[in-house]
């Protein structure tokens, strides 16, 4: 135990590892923060969830800091509601014919170099039975007043301004997040400027009842959101980034421990007992190495189960026959003969106790590094799984996002940061558990200490 | 599971420890005695890891069951398109549905348990009687499996072949050099980098994708030749190469770093051997040392994994071959498993297994000749 610990105390020796137990130390904390601050549930809900749930952030948008690195900037998103909102003003006024006008002016800045992705007002409403109209204008900062579109609205209704074919028309057939922004006086108009400054945007509701209100969002989907951007679905990648440090540590570390400390068992029981039960442990390990590994886990995944615990079970029993219990045999063929062994079976030591007290301590220093070393093939197993389609169909994880940015072509397309994002992540994990254990290594087998 | 990445195959364990018993038996015998219980032990792995596969492939007739939906769809789709099915009556109809559906079945093997079937496989397949695919075809139209496995080796031999004939010597002379300079920059660097090796090829693949194909546009996203095709036969093999840059080069980096730290880390214990010290003092050359005293007696662990890597020529790379469209046999695995071909996927195991069980056994009598500290059959 001593010598465990002089062991690890040597860790800071090496600056390598030190970085290593940093980077996993970072990942350890994001993965609690985000487990804490957004519950398996809700991550779930949001990950699965369509239209209904990400109805307000642009579709394929690049993170935010994309800004910083170009001359263009792209604009933000702008969400505006009309309740509690200070740059919204909402004033009820009755019309001499006793219906009620509600009028919602949106005020906001324009300051980007380049058009939006698209514009859109969510209206909900309170009525009995006639469906309450809405008019909608736009003011420009040069002072041009635009009339975008009239509707009638129901309880929930969503006006695309984008999709509006008259509004298009009206605007000499220019796409309505390009026209309502551009500059009149653009050199060319072919290639319109934006003109940029405080827009307005007048939302007027009539009621054609005595009771009943109504409110509406104004969605400006900028080319940009948030600190990860989004993905094909309109879903925010911060969430499958954040949730994917979890799984994946969890994915690699259980599998790596587990196969680790089984191999280990197994091959000191196979040591220890020698005869027949060594020869059937023996005889599976090479069965085992015929199998195709990989293969085998791509039809489980196919023909039965996806789910990530299928998959690391299936891992798991694949593994623990492996080439390392050969490496194991032998070094506990060579402890059994040794003295202390010898000792505790003179004082009547059953055989559990010998395995368990006697043969596997003096493997943990073998199997500390291995066990770290094994992390990163895991976290990516699950990944290059996930990349072939056979990812877990419910969680959110870094495989799944580059899964999901393949199949749309996203290199193709120009969307860097959808792969690079999830890459970078996992590059980190596997970068930080290789660091620490290839340290570990060299400081636990004292025959690379010193190369 | 990349075999390069773990040089140290431990030799001594790997060996069959056959018991002779009767210390006085000649050469020849316990040679001719260990080679009849090897391959019979061999043997039985193979077939007990195929006929795995198989049970694996089908699980347990589930994939029967599927295959079984798929007819029934299929024929469904089929009558209700023809107008000529239109006329007949529905029972009638049924009637003659059930007919075809039981034809189809029997013509698939389904009409059969699918234990009886299983060992049917098991037994053909050891015969390397690979029979014909279930749904997949050769690009010349043939469903046999043979035809189809012999059609997408070549780009898998090409592709593997390069980067890990690459790779091996690459690793093993740039270890050498290395091992001289033990505690240079370059010993420095490499022992930086060879953490990278964690992350596997098509991972690599993806940034030289982005680097090269999407923001450069130098080379191809992917494929094997442009289209349309060169139609001179130069044209033909410049379009291969630069299609072939992006997925070995993948292959190498993912790989290279580990495997020199490895090679270079194996030779340097070597080097601290007495007898090398011995030979120094005695002052041979650097190169003679290396030749008489390093590579001499490192040679069973090079041939291990020369040959190791020769079988993973065989088996492709599922999923680099699957990133970069590479028509080969990794990816073409992955189509059968996709399609529940159970004949291609056990026609590609029981390859694999053989080429392995083939060089394990080989190898042992690889060991006896180059090593004279190594007998056949000793226990």
């Amino acid at each position: 135990m001593e010598a465990l610990k002089r062991s690890f105390g040597e860790i800071r020796k090496y600056p390598s590892a030190v970085i290593g137990v940093i980077m996993i130390l970072v990942l350890i904390g994001l993965a609690i923060y985000t487990v804490a601050t957004i519950p398996y549930s809700e991550a779930i809900r949001l990950w699965r969830g369509g239209e209904d749930i990400w109805y307000s952030t642009p579709r394929n948008a690049f993170p935010v800091w994309t800004n910083w690195f170009t001359d263009v900037k792209q604009p933000e998103t702008i969400v505006m509601f009309s309740e509690d909102n200070p740059d919204v003003t909402k004033e009820y006024t009755t019309t001499s014919s006793g219906k009620t006008d509600i009028k919602m002016s949106y005020t906001f800045d324009y300051t980007a170099d380049d058009f939006p992705q698209e514009l859109s007002l969510f209206f909900k409403t309170e009525y009995v039975a006639k469906e309450p109209f809405a008019s909608i204008t736009w003011e420009t900062p040069d002072g041009r007043t635009i009339r975008v579109g009239d509707l009638a609205v129901s309880r929930k209704q969503t006006y695309r301004i984008s999709q509006d074919e008259a509004l298009v028309r009206r605007l000499g057939g220019e796409k309505p997040e390009v026209g309502l922004f551009a500059d009149p006086e653009s050199p060319d108009p072919e290639n319109p400027q934006v003109l940029k400054g405080t827009y307005k945007i007048n939302v007027s509701v009539l009621l054609f009842e005595d009771t009943g209100d109504a409110s509406a969002e104004y969605v400006v989907f900028g080319e940009v959101f948030g600190w990860a951007g989004t993905d094909h679905r309109r879903r925010d990648l911060m969430l499958p980034l954040m949730w994917g440090a979890p799984i994946a540590l969890l994915f690699g570390l259980l599998a790596s421990a587990g196969i680790s400390v089984l191999t280990m068992i197994i091959s000191a029981i196979g040591g220890w007992y020698g005869g027949v039960v060594d020869g059937i442990i023996q005889r599976i390990t090479e069965v085992n190495l015929t199998l195709p590994f990989l293969s085998i886990l791509i039809m489980i995944g196919t023909f039965y189960s996806r789910s990530i615990w299928t998959i690391l079970g299936a891992t798991i029993v694949l593994s623990i026959f492996g080439a390392a219990i050969k490496t194991y045999r032998a070094i506990f063929l060579q402890i059994r003969e040794s003295t202390y062994i010898e000792a505790a079976r003179a004082y009547g030591a059953s055989d559990m106790r010998i395995i368990f007290r006697y043969l596997i301590p003096r493997i943990i220093p073998l199997l500390i590094p291995g066990l770290v070393l094994g992390v990163p093939a895991f976290v990516f197993l699950e990944a290059s799984l996930a990349v072939l389609g056979l990812g877990d169909p419910v969680l959110p994880t870094w495989g799944k996002i580059i899964n999901d940015a393949w199949v749309n072509a996203a290199l193709y397309n120009g969307y860097y940061y959808w792969i690079l994002e999830p890459a970078v992540l996992l590059m980190i994990t596997g970068l930080a558990f290789a660091m620490l254990g290839y340290s570990l290594d060299r400081i636990f087998n004292p025959r690379l200490r010193g190369l | 599971m990349s075999v390069e990445a773990r040089p140290f195959q431990p030799q001594a364990e790997d060996q069959e420890q056959v018991e002779t018993k009767r210390g006085s038996t000649s050469t020849f015998s316990r040679v001719a005695k260990y080679t009849l219980v090897r391959v019979i032990m061999l043997f039985f792995t193979v077939a007990t890891g195929v006929f795995l596969t198989i049970m694996i492939a089908n699980m347990g007739g589930y994939v029967d069951n599927i295959m079984r939906g798929n007819i029934r769809e299929g024929l469904a789709m089929q009558m209700q398109q023809d107008p000529a099915y239109k006329e007949m009556q529905p029972d009638e109809r049924q009637q003659y549905m059930a007919s075809l559906i039981e034809l189809e079945e029997k013509r698939l093997g389904l009409d059969k348990p699918f234990v009886t079937r299983a060992f049917r496989y098991l037994t053909n397949a050891l015969v390397l009687d690979l029979g014909r695919a279930v749904q997949m075809t050769s690009d010349t139209g043939s469903k046999e499996v043979r035809l189809i496995i012999l059609e997408r080796l070549p780009p898998t031999l090409l592709l593997m072949g390069t980067s890990n004939l690459v790779l091996f010597f690459g690793s093993l002379f740039a270890a050498l050099a290395l091992s001289r300079q033990y505690g240079s920059i370059w010993d420095k660097a490499i022992i930086a980098l060879s953490p990278t090796s964690s992350a596997p090829s098509w991972f690599y693949g993806l940034f030289l994708i982005l680097i090269f194909a999407a923001v450069l546009r130098v080379l191809p996203f992917g494929g094997m030749v442009g289209s349309p095709p060169a139609s001179t036969r130069w044209g033909y093999f410049l379009d291969v190469g630069k299609h072939l840059i992006l997925p070995a080069s993948g292959l190498i980096i993912s790989s290279l770093f580990l495997s020199i730290y490895n090679w270079r880390t194996f030779f340097l214990i070597y080097s601290t051997e007495d007898y090398v010290e011995m030979a120094k003092a005695k002052g041979l050359t650097d190169r003679e040392i290396e030749r008489r005293y390093i590579l001499r007696p490192t040679l069973p662990n090079i041939i291990t994994n020369f040959s190791l890597l020769i079988i993973t020529l065989w088996t492709g790379a599922i999923i680099t071959e699957t990133v970069f469209q590479w028509p080969g046999l990794g990816r073409t695995y992955f189509t059968a498993i996709g399609l529940y071909d159970t004949p291609v996927i056990v026609g590609n195991t029981i390859i694999y297994a053989y080429l392995l069980a083939m060089t394990v056994f080989l190898l042992d009598f690889i060991y006896a000749l180059v090593d004279p500290r190594v007998k056949i059959g000793d226990s």
